[in-house]
């Protein structure tokens, strides 16, 4: 259909709109993020109601390290800035700085997936197990979704960066990086709340 | 359409049958299913004024403005009437607020508690798979499937449940509430101004024998009750043959409770032979009375539910919980049809 | 660029041409033809159930079989019956009625049919696997937990539901950008069909709803595979959590299901009166509204949970007024036939039957919505008649109405309007049989999802009727079978506006439409498009491009391999309890498949094909 209105080598500013292909992805996609958010929203709700509940084991306050979880924050704040960064230079044409920014997101989502599974690891040995109540259930559950969506992510810009190296930059390519552009920023929202629910509050309540 | 007539005729038929005193919602007995029916009929009359009036139209339409043979006119085409669609987006605001306001009234009302009412009855009601247990925490007594309250007090229900969710209900005294586990308390209140006796029901699906997790409530005048009390407190003896004794003790009593003996995981068999059945669910009459499946003697009833508890109430957790020859199913059942209490 | 790297085109034919289709025409039948293989499964489902309460004390089944009978009617209908069979209507006419080629993405239209096909089989195989979900469709903790439900049955539930939810979802999300972005020049919103309409506000509907279920699922999963404790009262896990979360999601779910049916209605309703929809815009009002307030409602299930007063006084109110905006809808209806010229056809006799009855099930909702009687009611068979009264009386009737009258769009024959009339008196006599009586039932004191009740009760009679109410639905539904396999025998010789009286843009195609649908996208002028066209004598709509190169997606087996892979995933998981390390890594292996389609489907950079101009020409020429 629109695949029709240009001619090769003449990327439009935002190569992302360029065909209907493109802008459906990207009008599906915000729907989707739409749908994700009611999913945290519930995950949220399931948190707030049962991490009262700690039985026999440690409580949140007991539990979290603030340290560990504001360097995590930071990463993945920052990986929100670099993946921007890459959007620029995509409207620029510069595939270059787009792979780039895109690596150094890889990278900076790795360290935060990384740094997750070693507080789960530790909590673990607290006793703060999957089975040992339901405050640690859904703290898993929320925390883990979250982490799960990274994961995800991190595979996608893989995908994505492979299709650049090997086709560069065109209509098909940029609204996957402009999409998951969308999905990393989303994943940084949530985690704002759960730094927020979870952490702060469990700090303080 | 035709069909209206003979459903509104249907309506009326039972309606004015109302089924039976014991069991159902439109015929109550006390003053909280009262109220309900109330606000039934003020739902209905409302509601019937508007199927009346979409039926009407509905005829009107479908015979006046259906096409006749060769009919190729092109009939006007019409956007709307904001006149007509304010009429019917305002009437039934009116209609609904009609309605809501004595719903909120008895939302409220209803919601009364009566947990520290020094004149209510306290009555604290546990659900099991599947039966009912009963306790009355001023009393100090404890019983199962059959709650008996005298007629001249609030009676006060805190419920919850030993295990999955449950519902209790007594159609022609109250509604129903659920009962959560944990902690989690439901209360509710109802009175039963006239003797006699009512039919309870599980209203929450919780395993097969959901259907079958029936119970009784037995009101009885203040003095009956006064006197239920003193014989729900007597001693019991237990069976005289001390080898069904020993059974009895050793089979039943580890679960079962009569008088003073006995554990309290599962229904306290004091007084059973008074109540109106066997399990809830197995009416109790007398010899030659019986007129449907589940009714029987006492007797009869104790022996068909101890010889084998699965085909009466499948999925129960009395079944293969004890082994018994056929004599002592029967002495047992002979013992426990002994357990009476003349109080009323 | 993209032009260069397109294919020839590419056609498979035979068994391979369904399993890698991305046409959403037939995408709509298949989905069709699974919704109502699945419907019969639930309908024989019902029948056992009925047949077991026709006498007193009966044991036609089994305590344990009569629940698994009762849960898996439930979910059956509504998830793999009901929402597929209307997933079928919207994707076989959405494009059409909008103008469109395609649906926004054709790839993932067939990837939401297959993860459903694929969830619902799974579900059903419990049958066979001899562990069938008893808990209810509302599936209770803690009864469906593992303390108290140790066998697969749940299992099979979460898990099934939860990978054909996947093809609801993304269905949903389909559904919204097509209508946003691939509408014909000039349809603008307000110029939408109303079955759009319902479409695109289900669709949000979906799109809210669904996730909440999806969590949903996936706590009760995690509390029975991993020993989680959402919903375990004895590790703090609280049980009102799981009814909360079911119904946030269960209550718009039945607005998904009760709207694209009111969309059916207004098309066939404005159709055989010769009339435009009276108060189009109030309807479209109307619909946002009930849409917008079935968030707000869910608690309304919850009456006799112990919320407390305020909540129930909340939740009563914000019930009631959902009346307003169905009501509106009802006279509308009344009023699109005022003055109209209306011909009862079949299509037609299920959409004049539907009103009274949804009205008869509406007014119940009403009453159900007073929180003091719903103490009352609640659980009872009152409660069952009501929805069945909205259920069946509302959204199968609808769906009966939508069959016949788009039957020929979808496969260019008509069907016996003559067995139709018996299909209609047999199904709409059999319905009200059966559940009229149900509300006393309730009312006198028999609660729902019993397996026996008792004898001289006052039950005996009413119960018997319902079940002979049941059988003759069950006749009317053999009579509609029996229907299509006659019709399907025939040549497709239905033209383009079968109905003659059509008035949206479905009906200026071919019957069935051509696979790339319109030769050339129209122009839309007005609110019912084609009938402002017929009325100023014009014989096809004014099209806004020359005829060129048609492009189409590409078919694809990677959806069907992407259901595949979390079906085997879904069982690896379910059996690991049992077996162990070797299920986990065939559940991680589905996942692979799974995840490896996905990827390979970026990876692969199809650009479709075209379909030439001869081509085109040749269909025209063929049909005109």
């Amino acid at each position: 259909m629109s695949s029709h209105s240009h001619v090769e080598g003449q990327l439009p500013h935002e190569p992302e709109r360029a065909t209907l292909e493109g802008r459906n992805k990207i009008t599906g996609f915000w729907l989707f993020l739409g749908g994700e958010t009611v999913l945290f929203g519930t995950l949220f709700a399931a948190y707030l109601t049962l991490r009262g509940q700690v039985m026999d084991g440690p409580t949140p306050n007991e539990l979290f390290d603030f340290a560990l979880v504001a360097l995590a924050t930071a990463l993945l704040l920052t990986s929100s800035l670099t993946s921007v960064f890459a959007l620029q230079a995509m409207h620029k044409h510069n595939v270059k700085g787009l792979m780039g920014w895109l690596i150094v997101t890889l990278l900076l989502g790795a360290a935060f997936l990384g740094l997750e599974i070693y507080e789960f690891n530790h909590y673990v040995h607290l006793g703060h197990t999957f089975a040992a109540s339901a405050f640690s259930t859904s703290f898993y559950t929320l925390v883990g979704f979250h982490g799960a969506h990274v994961a995800f992510g991190l595979l996608w810009v893989i995908l994505i960066l492979l299709q650049l190296k090997k086709r560069g930059l065109n209509t098909t390519t940029a609204p996957k990086v402009y999409v998951f552009g969308m999905y990393w920023h989303f994943i940084d929202v949530v985690w704002v709340f759960i730094f927020t629910v979870v952490y702060l509050m469990g700090k303080v309540g | 359409m035709k069909r209206l007539a003979p459903l509104m005729a249907l309506l009326v038929l039972v309606l004015s049958a109302c089924g039976r005193e014991d069991l159902s919602a439109l015929n109550p007995q006390g003053p909280v299913a009262q109220e309900q029916l109330g606000l039934m009929k003020i739902s209905i009359l409302i509601m019937s004024i508007v199927v009346v009036v979409v039926f009407a139209i509905s005829i009107y339409v479908l015979i006046k403005f259906r096409r006749r043979k060769g009919d190729e006119k092109i009939p006007k085409q019409v956007e709307g009437s904001h006149k007509l669609e304010v009429i019917w987006t305002v009437i039934p605001i009116i209609l609904l607020v009609i309605l809501a306001i004595p719903t909120l009234k008895t939302v409220f009302s209803l919601s009364k508690d009566y947990s520290e009412d020094p004149n209510a009855l306290q009555v604290i009601v546990t659900a099991h798979q599947y039966w009912w247990e009963f306790e009355y925490p001023e009393l100090g007594i404890k019983t199962a499937q059959e709650l008996v309250i005298p007629t001249d007090r609030v009676i006060s229900i805190e419920a919850k449940t030993a295990d999955v969710l449950h519902s209790f209900w007594i159609p022609s005294l109250a509604g129903k509430i659920d009962t959560n586990p944990d902690g989690n308390v439901n209360r509710m209140y109802f009175e039963a101004p006239k003797a006699g006796v009512y039919q309870g029901k599980c209203a929450e699906l919780c395993g097969p024998s959901h259907g079958l997790m029936d119970f009784k409530v037995k009101a009885v005048e203040p003095s009956s009750f006064d006197r239920w009390q003193v014989a729900m407190l007597d001693t019991v003896e237990l069976p005289s043959d001390p080898e069904l004794a020993q059974v009895f003790e050793s089979q039943c009593l580890t679960c079962h409770a009569v008088g003073e003996y006995g554990g309290s995981t599962f229904p306290n068999l004091t007084g059973i032979a008074s109540r109106e059945s066997v399990a809830g669910i197995l009416i109790n009459v007398e010899e030659g009375e019986k007129e449907y499946k589940h009714e029987d003697t006492v007797y009869n009833n104790l022996y068909k539910w101890i010889k084998d508890p699965k085909a009466v109430k499948p999925g129960n957790h009395m079944t293969d919980q004890y082994t018994l020859t056929d004599e002592e199913v029967a002495g047992i059942a002979e013992y426990l049809s002994t357990l009476t209490l003349d109080y009323e | 660029m993209a032009h260069a790297h397109a294919h020839a085109v590419k056609r498979r034919t035979g068994i391979m041409d369904w399993l890698t289709t991305v046409d959403h025409k037939k995408i709509g039948i298949m989905y069709l033809l699974a919704g109502g293989f699945f419907f019969l499964i639930g309908g024989l489902e019902a029948i056992l159930i009925r047949l077991q309460l026709m006498f007193p004390q009966s044991e036609v089944v089994s305590a344990q079989f009569y629940n698994e009978l009762i849960t898996m009617h439930g979910t059956t209908m509504i998830f793999l019956a009901a929402m597929p069979i209307l997933f079928g209507f919207m994707n076989a006419i959405i494009p059409l009625q909008i103008g469109a080629r395609d649906v926004a993405y054709p790839f993932v239209n067939a990837l939401g049919f297959w993860t459903f096909f694929f969830g619902g089989v799974l579900l059903n195989i419990s049958f066979i696997a001899g562990s069938v979900p008893d808990a209810g469709w509302t599936m209770y903790a803690p009864l469906s937990g593992t303390t108290y439900t140790e066998h697969f049955g749940t299992d099979y539930y979460v898990i099934g539901l939860q990978i054909s939810g996947i093809g609801t979802l993304i269905g949903g999300i389909n559904f919204l950008v097509t209508i946003i972005n691939m509408r014909a020049p000039g349809m603008t919103f307000m110029r939408m069909p109303m079955f759009t309409w319902a479409t695109f506000i289900t669709s949000a509907l979906i799109l809210f709803a669904f996730p909440a279920l999806t969590v949903g699922l996936a706590a009760l999963m995690f509390d029975r595979l991993f020993s989680g404790n959402f919903f375990d009262p004895s590790a703090g896990g609280n049980v009102v959590l799981w009814e909360h979360i079911f119904w946030i999601f269960g209550h718009p779910e039945v607005y998904i299901l009760i709207l694209p049916a009111f969309g059916i209605i207004s098309e066939v309703v404005s159709t055989f009166s010769r009339k435009r929809l009276f108060g189009y815009s109030s309807m479209v009002f109307a619909t946002i509204l009930i849409g917008f307030l079935g968030f707000m409602v869910w608690a309304h299930h919850m009456f006799t949970t112990g919320l407390g007063p305020i909540a129930n006084a909340l939740f009563s109110v914000a019930t009631m007024l959902i009346a307003v905006p169905t009501g509106i809808k009802i006279f509308n209806w009344l009023f699109t036939m005022w003055g109209g010229s209306i011909k009862f056809t079949v299509a037609n006799l299920f959409a004049v039957g539907f009103i009274p009855t949804f009205v008869m099930g509406g007014v119940t909702g009403v009453m159900l919505s007073v929180a003091p009687a719903d103490y009352q009611y609640h659980d009872t068979y009152f409660v069952v008649a009501h929805f069945h009264y909205v259920i069946v009386g509302g959204l199968v009737l609808g769906i009966f109405a939508g069959l016949h009258y788009w039957w020929p769009k979808m496969f260019g024959r008509v069907l016996s309007e003559k067995l139709g009339y018996w299909t209609f008196w047999t199904f709409y006599i059999g319905f009200h049989l059966t559940f009229f009586v149900q509300h006393f039932l309730g009312l006198l004191g028999m609660p729902r999802r019993i397996w026996q009740y008792l004898d001289g009760m006052g039950f005996n009679t009413l119960n018997f009727i319902s079940t002979i109410g049941a059988l003759l639905m069950g006749v009317g539904t053999i009579l509609f079978i029996i229907n299509i396999l006659i019709t399907m025998r025939k040549p497709k010789t239905a033209e383009n506006d079968p109905w003659k009286d059509g008035r949206t843009l479905e009906w200026t195609i071919s019957s069935p439409a051509p696979e790339y649908n319109f030769a050339q996208t129209p122009l839309v002028r007005g609110y019912d498009a084609w009938w402002l066209e017929k009325m100023e004598g014009n014989s096809k709509m004014t099209p806004v491009e020359p005829i060129g190169p048609i492009h189409m997606p590409s078919p694809s087996i990677l959806p069907f391999f992407m259901g595949l892979g979390l079906f085997i995933a879904g069982f690896g998981f379910m059996y690991a309890r049992e077996f162990g390390v070797v299920s986990l890594v065939i559940g991680i292996a589905g996942l692979v498949i799974t995840f490896g389609c996905m990827g390979l489907r970026s990876w692969i950079d199809d650009h479709g094909f075209h379909i030439e101009e001869e081509e085109i020409l040749k269909d025209q020429g063929v049909k005109a």
